[in-house]
């Protein structure tokens, strides 16, 4: 069995507070591991064993075949890592960061410069290079983030949300780049909090959720699991929301379940239900404001796997976060 | 934004070679080198340790200079070298303890423990990169009590002696700062510290008055104080006078000072991981 990294049983607590209570992850080589779940769930804490930056309580971690905490010189030769905590310096400018990041992987000077300049270029930075970071966008600053745990050209590459706070926009030139990563055989750990990320990038997703799994699954394999995709209509009128009901009720031959807010939602069960949809509208001669197809929230995700709202375990675990 | 490979061949050394015997001081320097363009981006953050010296020696010499010396004139020469002490110690506890708080918060500190350097360089970093603070605090120092009529009454090199042992003295107390900046990790207790503990070491002594003058029990504390001997060797140095046994006190407890507070420090900074 080839595992990039694989870590089990692993604990953490801060004090009274425990953090991680048991959780395994893995993921083969040369695949994208997601692991979803809302704030305080243990996402970072989990990150940052595996990256060499805390010790676990109890577990047993290894990345590279080389345990973390014996290990752990060794286990950051292998290991690029990008996350709010480890930051670059505000002072530097974009340049000046990776620069010393490559002196400090031991790069000749020269190396390091060029090594700088192709980073910044592969993520759309080579203007903002000379500029501090202080001065940079929240955006920019995220693929800084991502430039900076790539200087090494590390086999593993664990990355701590690192969509999180950034434009639709950008979100998806991130992904370009992380699937990369990914297609030139590295290794991808990504948290998210986002379901619709984890499905774009992951070869296979953990859940986690209070320190602990509570699914693992290929993608494919968790939308099932938790009701596939929904089908969101919102008529033009308000008034016109018994028609559109009847018109998707006739597709899907069952009662709508959700109707707030002026929109209804409905699962949608088969790969053809969402254009029968569509077709349905129009014969009735429905108006549409907005007609979509989604992925479960991962508000969704949490009620299918736990029972409990997601909503609710958000709000409760984020203090802890 | 292009997606083209970010994986040309592995440029890392293999992964069972361990860190060359020399890495701590090549990374130290690397990431000196940072916080000599941060100091330099930043110069406001030497203030500080340029303005309080400067402060001292201007009320010293002209509040109290008349009525300890009876002349400013004279009085300069009595206090300048202890000011010259005051300015690299202060200088030493003013910044570094400050700057790795910052550091260690921001998270400057994890993207660097995450890679493979030795554990105790980004600490190394900053204490060397500080270290320019010294000369440029003693270079303002030194101009202006020139203007203000100082003389060195030995020979120059003498005084550079005397800037070199001061410099030392400051930077190896300078760990202190550095100690309490990791243990504690809080900016406002390492302002608290780095400004209330100059005020017993420096002022403890003969600094601003022969200790004679003063009540036993602070007589008693100025005897002891390892201070008293950095500034009997400055005044030594710059002015004359007895020299090789306060030299060697100062290196002895610069050194104490060097050789516990430095590990120490440096341990408590990897038992965070």
């Amino acid at each position: 069995m080839s595992y990039a990294f694989e870590a089990e049983g692993l604990v953490k607590r801060y004090g009274r507070t425990t953090a991680l209570a048991g959780i395994s992850l893995h993921a083969r080589r040369g695949t994208v591991l997601g692991v979803l779940g809302p704030n305080g769930a243990g996402k970072t804490t989990a990150i940052q064993i595996l990256a060499t930056l805390l010790k676990p309580d109890a577990g047993r971690v290894t990345v590279g075949g080389l345990d973390v905490v014996h290990d752990a010189a060794r286990v950051r030769r292998l290991v690029g890592l990008t996350g709010q905590y480890a930051t670059v310096d505000e002072d530097l400018t974009g340049a000046e960061n990776l620069v010393l990041l490559g002196r400090l992987l031991d790069l000749p000077r020269a190396a390091a410069r060029s090594r700088a300049t192709a980073l910044l270029a592969q993520l759309g930075l080579a203007d903002a290079g000379r500029l501090r970071v202080s001065a940079y966008s929240g955006g920019m600053r995220r693929r800084l983030d991502l430039a900076a745990g790539l200087v090494g050209r590390p086999e593993i590459v664990f990355l701590d949300e690192p969509t999180t706070g950034l434009d639709p926009g950008k979100r998806e030139d991130l992904w370009a780049t992380i699937r990369a990563l990914a297609d030139d055989g590295a290794t991808v750990l990504l948290t998210t909090q986002y379901l619709e990320e984890a499905d774009a990038l992951a070869d296979e997703i953990t859940v986690i959720d209070r320190g602990q799994v509570i699914a693992h699954d290929t993608p494919a394999g968790l939308k099932q699991l938790v009701g596939g995709r929904t089908i969101v209509v919102r008529p033009s009128d308000p008034a016109l929301l018994g028609a559109a009901a009847r018109a998707v009720e006739r597709v899907t031959g069952r009662p709508v379940e959700h109707r707030h807010g002026g929109a209804l939602t409905t699962p949608a069960e088969s790969a053809h239900a969402f254009p029968d949809v569509v077709r349905a509208l129009e014969t009735d001669g429905v108006d549409v404001a907005e007609l979509a197809l989604r992925l479960p929230s991962l508000d969704e995700v949490f009620f299918s796997l736990t029972g409990v709202t997601g909503s609710a375990s958000v709000t409760e675990t984020r203090e802890t976060a | 934004m292009t997606t083209t490979s970010t994986r040309a061949p592995a440029v890392r050394r293999p992964a069972g070679a361990e860190p060359r015997p020399w890495s701590l001081l090549r990374h130290g320097l690397a990431l000196a080198g940072r916080s000599i363009t941060k100091t330099r981006r930043n110069p406001g953050v030497l203030l500080d340790a340029l303005i309080m010296p400067v402060i001292f020696l201007l009320m010293f010499v002209y509040l109290f200079g008349g009525a300890v010396s009876g002349s400013s004139q004279e009085y300069l020469q009595y206090v300048f070298p202890g000011v010259l002490v005051l300015t690299t110690i202060l200088t030493g506890q003013l910044s570094t303890g400050l700057s790795i708080v910052m550091d260690m918060k921001k998270g400057v500190f994890d993207r660097f423990r995450s890679m493979p350097i030795a554990r105790s360089a980004p600490l190394l970093g900053s204490v060397l990169g500080d270290a320019v603070r010294y000369p440029l605090a003693v270079a303002v120092l030194f101009g202006l009590a020139y203007v203000l009529g100082f003389r060195v009454e030995t020979d120059w090199v003498s005084a550079l002696g005397a800037v070199a042992l001061a410099i030392g003295f400051g930077f190896s107390l300078s760990w202190l700062t550095v100690l309490v900046a990791v243990l504690l990790r809080d900016e406002n207790m390492v302002s608290t510290v780095a400004f209330l503990l100059p005020f017993p070491l420096v002022f403890g002594t003969s600094m601003a008055a022969p200790a004679e003058t003063m009540p036993g029990w602070l007589q008693a504390w100025a005897e002891i104080n390892p201070v008293s001997h950095a500034i009997d060797a400055s005044r030594g140095l710059l002015l004359g006078g007895p020299v090789a046994e306060p030299v060697l006190m100062t290196l002895l407890w610069g050194g104490i000072a060097l050789v516990v507070l430095a590990p120490l420090a440096a341990l408590a900074f990897r038992r965070r991981m």
